[in-house]
């Protein structure tokens, strides 16, 4: 490794930093003595513009990845280039949704701190090697408690911000654990280098072992996902947080933590897929024993994946039928969504059709999720809450706040020719061109019925936003630019639900 | 020209989602134009796909690398179907002219509705016409719960989870095909001709089969229809009956029975003397045309007997697929045709002619209101529609049951029998319903009868009268000439049941 080498790659990542420090700088001595509105305005757009620089930079930067000794650190191109893409164009977003709002004093540090956690993030989804990973997730989860936290005047965001912080630095330590197994395994921290190691027989023995880090990193990583049982935070997080904040939570950071499932995921499923020869073309030719099964599944990492896909479909859809709060619903309807991807990372072929599926689902997922949060809390500055009967009789209050949530909650739900459906669809026909036996047409249906129980909760709301009479007439107002993201998001899941080939061809085209 | 009627329709009702709120007239007369329009292009198509075979009308690829097409075509069946969606749309628009409340915006739902509706009569395309089918669940909701009547939310909801419920398991068949034939295409004519196994088609034909029949009605998924129907304002309870149920019916017809024929195949078996799908399905459409009869006989609200009628005549519908004989599949398509008109015109009669002048479809409280002296025009018209309902020779229903009838037979004989008995049974609960409503014996006693004479019930609006006019029409000329449809629609049967979709 050079040290010119490794600025070359970690570019975007600089750039995001620099923008961040700058962000600071401007806040502190400029505008030191402005309005308050200016300084969150100057701030989140400095951000943005700091946001699109960086990606700039993630397109044109090109050459080989970066290795040390020959082990593959930081992957250029490929998944790990459309992650990042995706995390800095949410993060745009997100912070464009700031403008307009009134959670904080402190415009300047909430941009700084969301620019470096979309930095950690940045990194996790390029990240080869288990160090690597763990100090991207640090950077950015350590982000993610304090923007939690940010609404200092609100009692529920400190509430979320401690059981967040809590739930996380466990998982850490559990994350931190199986890696430490994993290394001694395989005598490396090398992702490329873990399969090695124990994708031959010599690994065997040690199975039992390997088994347990497994587990310990799919508690890690479930945490982060948000997927069942380790998704007990991310209800209140949900609510509690700043609604920029929690979109942050609820788009970029998911980006990243699939987009590291998947490097992650890939090795695992050659790693435990080559011990029985099956998949592994380097071990084709050879005997394996081809009766090892655990219940049914060709690999325990599957299994672990299925259960807490399984889990997290089931529990998500149905928690939320019973939540007043729409934030809470997004929240359970968050862990749904996690539930359907880890299907996906399942049934990871061997191809980038599962990658390119899962990046789909997220990257729309996280745009759509984006724009509800950004109808949720334009609503509940104008009515102060968040409950359902807040939403009664908006399409009079702000027909085009209606229509916004009506397309972008349907979209959430799956119905065509919203981008939601395609998500669906591309990432099921993934599942079933990898596993074509009768559990995974099992589990798949499991996955469509349980969609079609995600319908009852979103019209519940858009009920409200529609049929239901308003209980007072005040018009809600939003912000123009907040209006404007919101119809920009609204317009192009339209779009790439009309012509889903557009971003299709443009992931498989890194 | 065809593909026209869908893009008219959805342009019409994203103008009409922009219209401002006050330009009410605006609203309805743009909503009427856009309609005809439709029903001209219809007719055109018609006209001019007469004597033709299968047309493809637009195949462009959608999303290359799956292999998805826009693939819009027609045949005989489609053309037929098209027709009368037009029809449906037009009389529903007349129909829904006292629509006060967010006019413009209950136009634009019905209008999505009715793009989506033509659309999965166009789509040769799996995928595409999943995503037609499914455009047309969530306008229906919203027309149910913010212009309905009696338990509006309620049966808004159970419509929408019911028909969701049933699309999610065409998905989950559309999938299974789409990944089992290779994952090269979702063409419904690729799907036919890519050799799917006989084991596959067995479990994948009734997951669709079932998944489209919730919305044709098909017994025991049919409670959706009589609660829906009665909770739905007039134009969209016309809609629902006359058209959304015949898009189930024609998903059991084009897809589950045109993409996995061999789910008919006997299973080798036989449990309770049913051996094969063929059997199970010919049961339920039994059981639902009695069943259906039997229970419209006992209501007591007006709108349910309709409700409750509709779900025994499409039951003739999915007997006459389950024939699986020329004669059979030819009398299904034209009574979906014929029921479209017919169960148009009922609930028009009902729901908007006689409920918005009486305020009430209590069949107790309608005998008390001398309505046949009243609203001559209303008892008038309900005795044709209800003659042509009941099957009476010279209406549409008469060749359209009578074909299913003699496919039956020809079937299994004893089919016939209950479908016959559902036939007796309709002539009754359409009678009962006609003389308590209109031609009461318990005529009003003096002391009721207001010295002044009865209050107005309201003149008999221009929109009324077409309406009416242009489904009586139809069901009438399809009677007395039915050949105009039969000539579209045996070549076309003929090409399914060969296997060649």
């Amino acid at each position: 490794m050079n040290f010119a080498d490794l600025f070359r790659v970690t570019m975007p990542e600089t750039v995001l930093e620099v923008a961040a420090l700058l962000v600071l700088v401007v806040d502190l001595t400029a505008l030191r003595n402005a309005a308050q509105k200016t300084r969150l305005t100057v701030a989140a757009l400095l951000g943005a513009v700091g946001c699109l620089a960086a990606l700039v930079t993630v397109l044109n930067t090109g050459g080989a990845s970066l290795s040390f000794n020959g082990d593959l650190l930081l992957a250029v191109g490929g998944t790990a280039a459309v992650a990042q893409v995706a995390i800095l164009a949410l993060t745009a977003l997100t912070l464009l949704l700031t403008v307009g709002m009134d959670f904080t004093r402190h415009g300047g540090e909430y941009t700084a701190v969301v620019l470096m956690a979309a930095a950690g993030g940045m990194l996790v989804s390029a990240a080869q090697d288990l160090l690597v990973i763990f100090i991207g997730l640090e950077l950015l989860s350590l982000g993610l408690y304090i923007l939690t936290a940010f609404a200092k005047t609100s009692g529920k965001s400190s509430e979320a911000a401690i059981k967040y912080y809590l739930f996380g630095g466990m998982s850490a330590a559990f994350l931190l654990f199986g890696f430490s197994y994993l290394y001694g395994i395989a005598g490396s921290t090398n992702l490329q280098q873990i399969i090695q190691a124990t994708s031959g027989f010599g690994a065997y023995h040690t199975a039992p072992l390997l088994y347990a880090a497994l587990v310990m990193v799919a508690a890690g990583l479930g945490f982060k996902v948000a997927a069942v049982p380790f998704h007990l935070w991310a209800p209140d997080a949900y609510e509690g947080a700043p609604a920029p904040a929690a979109a942050f939570i609820a788009s970029v950071s998911k980006v990243a933590s699939f987009a590291l499932l998947i490097s992650i995921g890939t090795a695992a499923w050659n790693l435990l897929g080559g011990v029985q020869g099956m998949t592994c073309p380097a071990l084709a030719g050879m005997p394996a024993p081809q009766t090892l099964r655990y219940l049914g599944f060709r690999s325990v990492w599957m299994l672990i994946l299925v259960t807490m896909a399984v889990a997290s479909m089931v529990l998500g859809n149905l928690a939320a039928l019973a939540q007043t709060s729409v934030r809470r619903l997004l929240a359970y309807s968050a862990i749904a969504h996690a539930g359907y991807m880890l299907l996906g990372l399942a049934y990871y072929s061997q191809t980038r059709t599962s990658a390119d599926a899962i990046l789909y689902y997220i990257i729309t997922y996280g745009l759509t999720t984006i724009g509800a949060f950004g109808a949720v809390a334009v609503v509940e500055q104008a009515t102060g809450g968040d409950s359902m009967d807040c939403f009664a009789g908006l399409h009079k209050r702000n027909p085009l706040l209606a229509g916004v949530l009506l397309v972008l909650f349907l979209s959430l739900a799956g119905i065509p020719p919203l981008v939601g459906f395609w998500a669906k669809f591309n990432l099921f026909a993934a599942v079933l061109s990898v596993g074509a036996g009768k559990t995974a047409f099992g589990l798949v249906a499991l996955a469509i019925a349980m969609s079609a129980v995600s319908l009852y909760y979103y019209l519940q709301v858009l009920k409200r936003a529609y049929v239901l009479k308003p209980v007072d007439e005040t018009p809600v107002k939003a912000h123009p630019l907040t209006t404007l993201v919101l119809l920009a998001i609204t317009l192009s899941v339209v779009l790439l639900g009309c012509f889903p080939a557009l971003l299709q061809g443009w992931i498989a085209s890194f | 020209m065809l593909a026209w009627t869908i893009y008219l329709s959805f342009a019409g009702a994203l103008v009409l989602a922009l219209l401002p709120k006050s330009s009410k007239d605006l609203a309805r007369w743009l909503a009427l134009a856009v309609a005809t329009a439709g029903l001209v292009l219809a007719v055109a198509g018609f006209v001019a796909g007469m004597g033709q075979g299968l047309t493809t009308i637009v195949d462009v690829p959608w999303v290359p690398s799956m292999g998805i097409h826009y693939i819009l075509a027609a045949d005989g069946i489609s053309r037929v179907l098209v027709l009368l969606t037009g029809l449906a749309a037009v009389a529903g628009v007349l129909f829904s002219w006292n629509i006060e409340l967010r006019t413009n915006e209950f136009f634009a739902f019905y209008l999505a509705l009715i793009g989506g509706v033509y659309g999965v009569f166009l789509s040769f395309d799996f995928f595409l016409l999943f995503v037609f089918y499914e455009i047309a669940i969530v306008p229906k909701y919203f027309l149910i719960a913010i212009w309905g009547s009696t338990r509006r939310e309620y049966g808004a909801m159970k419509l929408a989870l019911y028909s969701f419920v049933g699309s999610a398991m065409v998905l989950i068949g559309l999938l299974a095909a789409y990944s089992q034939s290779g994952g090269h295409s979702t063409g419904l004519v690729a799907l036919a001709h890519a050799g799917l196994p006989v084991s596959f088609q067995m479990w994948c034909f009734p997951l669709v089969f079932v998944g489209f029949a919730i919305l044709a009605g098909m017994w025991p998924f049919h409670t959706w229809a009589p609660t829906g129907h009665v909770a739905a304002p007039t134009a969209a309870s016309m809609l629902l009956a006359g058209v959304v149920m015949k898009l189930g019916a024609y998903g059991c017809l084009r897809v589950a029975m045109g993409v996995f024929p061999h789910g008919l195949d006997p299973w080798g078996f036989s449990v309770l003397g049913m051996g094969s799908w063929r059997d199970v399905f010919a049961v339920l459409a039994l059981t639902g045309i009695v069943y259906g009869a039997l229970v419209a006989l006992a209501q007591v609200d007006f709108k349910f007997v309709i409700g409750y009628s509709s779900v025994s005549h499409m039951g003739f519908v999915l007997l006459g697929l389950m024939a699986l004989n020329q004669i059979g599949l030819t009398g299904a398509v034209l009574q979906m045709f014929s029921h479209g008109a017919i169960a148009g015109l009922l609930f028009a009669i009902v729901g908007r002619i006689v409920y918005e002048r009486t305020h009430t479809r209590q069949l107790a409280e309608l005998e008390h209101m001398h309505l046949a002296k009243r609203l001559p025009f209303a008892a008038w018209a309900f005795v044709i529609a209800g003659m042509a309902s009941m099957g009476l020779p010279g209406f549409s229903g008469f060749v359209a049951e009578l074909q299913v009838l003699v496919g039956a037979w020809q079937a299994k004989p004893w089919w016939t029998i209950f479908a016959g008995v559902g036939i007796v049974v309709g002539v009754a609960y359409t009678w009962r319903a006609l003389q308590k409503a209109f031609f009461s014996d318990h005529l009003p006693t003096p002391e009721e009868h207001p010295s002044t004479g009865w209050p107005s019930l309201g003149a008999i609006t221009w929109p009324e009268v077409t309406g009416v006019a242009l489904l009586v029409l139809a069901t009438l000329w399809v009677g007395l000439y039915p050949r105009i449809l039969l000539d579209s629609i045996e070549p076309a049967v003929k090409t399914l049941l060969a296997g060649g979709m």
